[in-house]
């Protein structure tokens, strides 16, 4: 089984962010990035495909997003067989609002994905700058392939051979799926608020957006990062773009009111915990507390 | 061209969703700007029409793998009703329906699609939806000229009342039936069975109290510190997504929109920055007190008090005092 996951690079939302002057992009000049934690998720959960099944993992960037180099090695060291670079033949910028939509993205993984079949793609299910809307689904849009998001497992379908229909899985098997054992669908969880899940069998090839792994995602120490770095195991590959279509009208980005309605509390550590204990013992939520 | 604004009906147990009434009293509102009627897409139970009283057309569509929502068919379903219904705009949920739907319908339907919208209004004719990005952190006014637009509403930014309700003497909707499309038949996606949520070892949602706590907590073995906090307060620990993804505290500890929503007396929110998801389950709470060292950090746009002190100075004195 070939597995692709699409990964993102995004602004680090622990940093204070900045938009340019004419309020149409975001200034991404001392912005600090970080791989999106749902492709992270992602990750994980086709390396766990990988340590039950041998399934084959491919990780594969854009190599537009700031440090992206960095994040495919990581995978690479996590454990990820390969690591590719897409290049656009025509560039198409940095993620986000003033960059590459996710149309643009989509389109670009598509024709990857054309030419180099999966039989899963794997991908974090949302990212905190899609503005026009998620990859998983529009991917497997443009692909025709059957999709299923919010998802919390991937496991391979035990499925009685009379299910599986030959015309399904014939692609990507051609392309190099090694499937001896898997079968020709996954089964998945979908969650819906509250915790409620619908369990769903898909047939391969298919289109999955994780929110969450079934485990913690595994940690990459840097020795082992700085061993693939050396190793030079990222390929790169120029892709022609699709044009995309349906394209955003952003007529301006700003910043919400940083304190909207919060009163802030000044002052050392032990006089705003005063103040708190004080808001809670007011409202008698303080066990002992006089009214 | 249709002025007319659709909404995809969320089910559970034969039950329509209050999500669901959020995006009916949005596409009332917005439907009258543009001199249009609300329509309802009401996929599988076509007797739920009946709780859908606010909208102004119901279209049904009747098929068996339609009973539960299973994304392969209610793309095929509602494409169908598109095609054949033609409205201005499509309102579906920012969360599990409409991260699912939203991009694959904009490819098939060819039509654009903002995410994460926070507000909608019509402005000189044109629809203009505000999104909030980047964990809440950038706010985007995006422009909806064309004849057609996708917008998936974020959950609690809308009251579910006006949409819930309907006046006295109203008309009953006009109910259309829709053909399933033949596509039904060759579904490559099967509902294999529901399984509930876990219980957990405690409901989040009862609490008078909640300390709760988010990234800004660094590692499972910090938790120790607002644990101490959550005992001494005699409540529970809850958190936010990214703090039960990692693995260190149970699902049913999560408040947001893939976890519960909670409306406690008071919320503590340690080192949460406030992302839209999060907002969602916590904002009805009756007093929200935060702490984040990010004064930009979108939490204390809701809370009523903040600090930006570091939870690890502040924390361990609420426990003394507490404990005092």
């Amino acid at each position: 089984m070939r597995i692709v996951v699409p990964i993102k690079a995004v602004p680090d939302l622990v940093e204070e962010i900045e938009l340019t002057g004419d309020g149409a992009a975001i200034d991404r000049e001392y912005l600090t990035f970080v791989l999106n934690e749902w492709d992270g998720q992602a990750l994980e959960e086709a390396l766990l495909l990988k340590d039950a099944d041998g399934a084959k993992v491919v990780a594969v960037g854009l190599a537009d997003d700031p440090d992206i180099d960095q994040f495919l090695y990581t995978a690479l060291a996590k454990g990820a067989d390969e690591a590719v670079k897409l290049v656009a033949a025509t560039a198409l910028g940095p993620p986000g609002p003033g960059g590459a939509s996710g149309a643009d993205r989509a389109a670009l993984l598509a024709a990857y994905l054309t030419a180099h079949p999966a039989d899963l793609v794997i991908t974090g299910v949302q990212a905190a700058d899609d503005l026009d809307g998620q990859l998983p689904s529009r991917l497997a849009a443009l692909l025709d392939l059957p999709h299923v998001s919010v998802v919390i497992g991937v496991e391979p379908a035990q499925v009685e051979p009379a299910q599986v229909e030959p015309a399904q899985v014939e692609p990507a098997q051609k392309e190099g799926g090694r499937d001896e054992d898997g079968g020709a669908s996954v089964t998945v969880r979908q969650e819906f608020a509250g915790g409620r899940c619908h369990e769903l069998e898909v047939q391969l090839p298919a289109v999955i957006g994780v929110q969450s792994a079934r485990q913690a995602p595994r940690y990459a120490p840097i020795t082992r990062i700085r061993q693939a770095m050396n190793a030079g195991g990222l390929s790169e590959l120029v892709v022609p773009a699709r044009a995309a279509g349906n394209a955003l009208v952003v007529r301006r980005l700003h910043r919400p009111g940083t304190t909207g309605g919060a009163e802030m509390m000044t002052g050392s550590a032990r006089e705003v915990a005063g103040q708190i204990v004080g808001l809670l013992r007011a409202r008698g939520l303080v066990k002992g507390s006089v009214p | 061209m249709s002025t007319n604004v659709m909404v995809l009906a969320e089910h559970t147990d034969g039950k329509i969703s209050d999500g669901t009434y959020e995006l009916i009293g949005q596409a009332r509102e917005l439907a009258g700007a543009l001199g249009g009627a609300t329509e309802v897409a009401l996929l599988g139970p076509a007797d739920l029409a009946g709780q859908l009283g606010s909208a102004d057309i119901v279209v049904c569509v009747e098929h068996p793998a339609l009973e539960q929502y299973v994304p392969e068919a209610y793309e095929r379903a509602l494409l169908e009703v598109l095609a054949q219904r033609s409205p201005r705009l499509l309102l579906l949920s920012n969360a599990t329906v409409g991260l699912d739907l939203g991009a694959a319908l904009s490819v098939h339907w060819d039509a654009p699609l903002v995410a994460y919208v926070s507000a909608l209004e019509v402005d000189g004719g044109v629809v203009v939806a505000t999104a909030q990005i980047l964990g809440g952190k950038v706010l985007a006014e995006v422009e909806l000229p064309g004849e057609r637009a996708i917008v998936t509403l974020l959950g609690g930014a809308f009251s579910s009342a006006p949409g819930a309700a309907t006046g006295p003497g109203a008309a009953a909707p006009e109910v259309v039936h829709v053909g399933p499309p033949a596509s039904l038949a060759t579904l490559r996606t099967s509902l294999r069975r529901v399984v509930p949520a876990a219980g957990g070892d405690v409901d989040i949602s009862a609490a008078d109290v909640l300390v709760s706590v988010g990234r800004g907590i660094e590692s499972q073995e910090n938790l120790e510190t607002v644990l101490e906090l959550a005992e001494a307060l005699g409540v529970p620990l809850s958190a936010s997504r990214p703090v039960v993804d990692a693995g260190w505290l149970a699902k049913s500890r999560q408040v947001g929109q893939s976890g519960l929503k909670v409306k406690p007396r008071a919320y503590l929110a340690f080192g949460i920055s406030g992302a839209p998801e999060h907002l969602e389950g916590m904002r009805r709470s009756e007093l929200i007190i935060a702490c984040n060292t990010d004064p930009g950090a979108p939490i204390f746009a809701v809370a009523h008090y903040g600090t930006t002190l570091d939870l690890f100075d502040l924390v361990p004195e609420l426990v003394d005092m507490v404990r005092d």
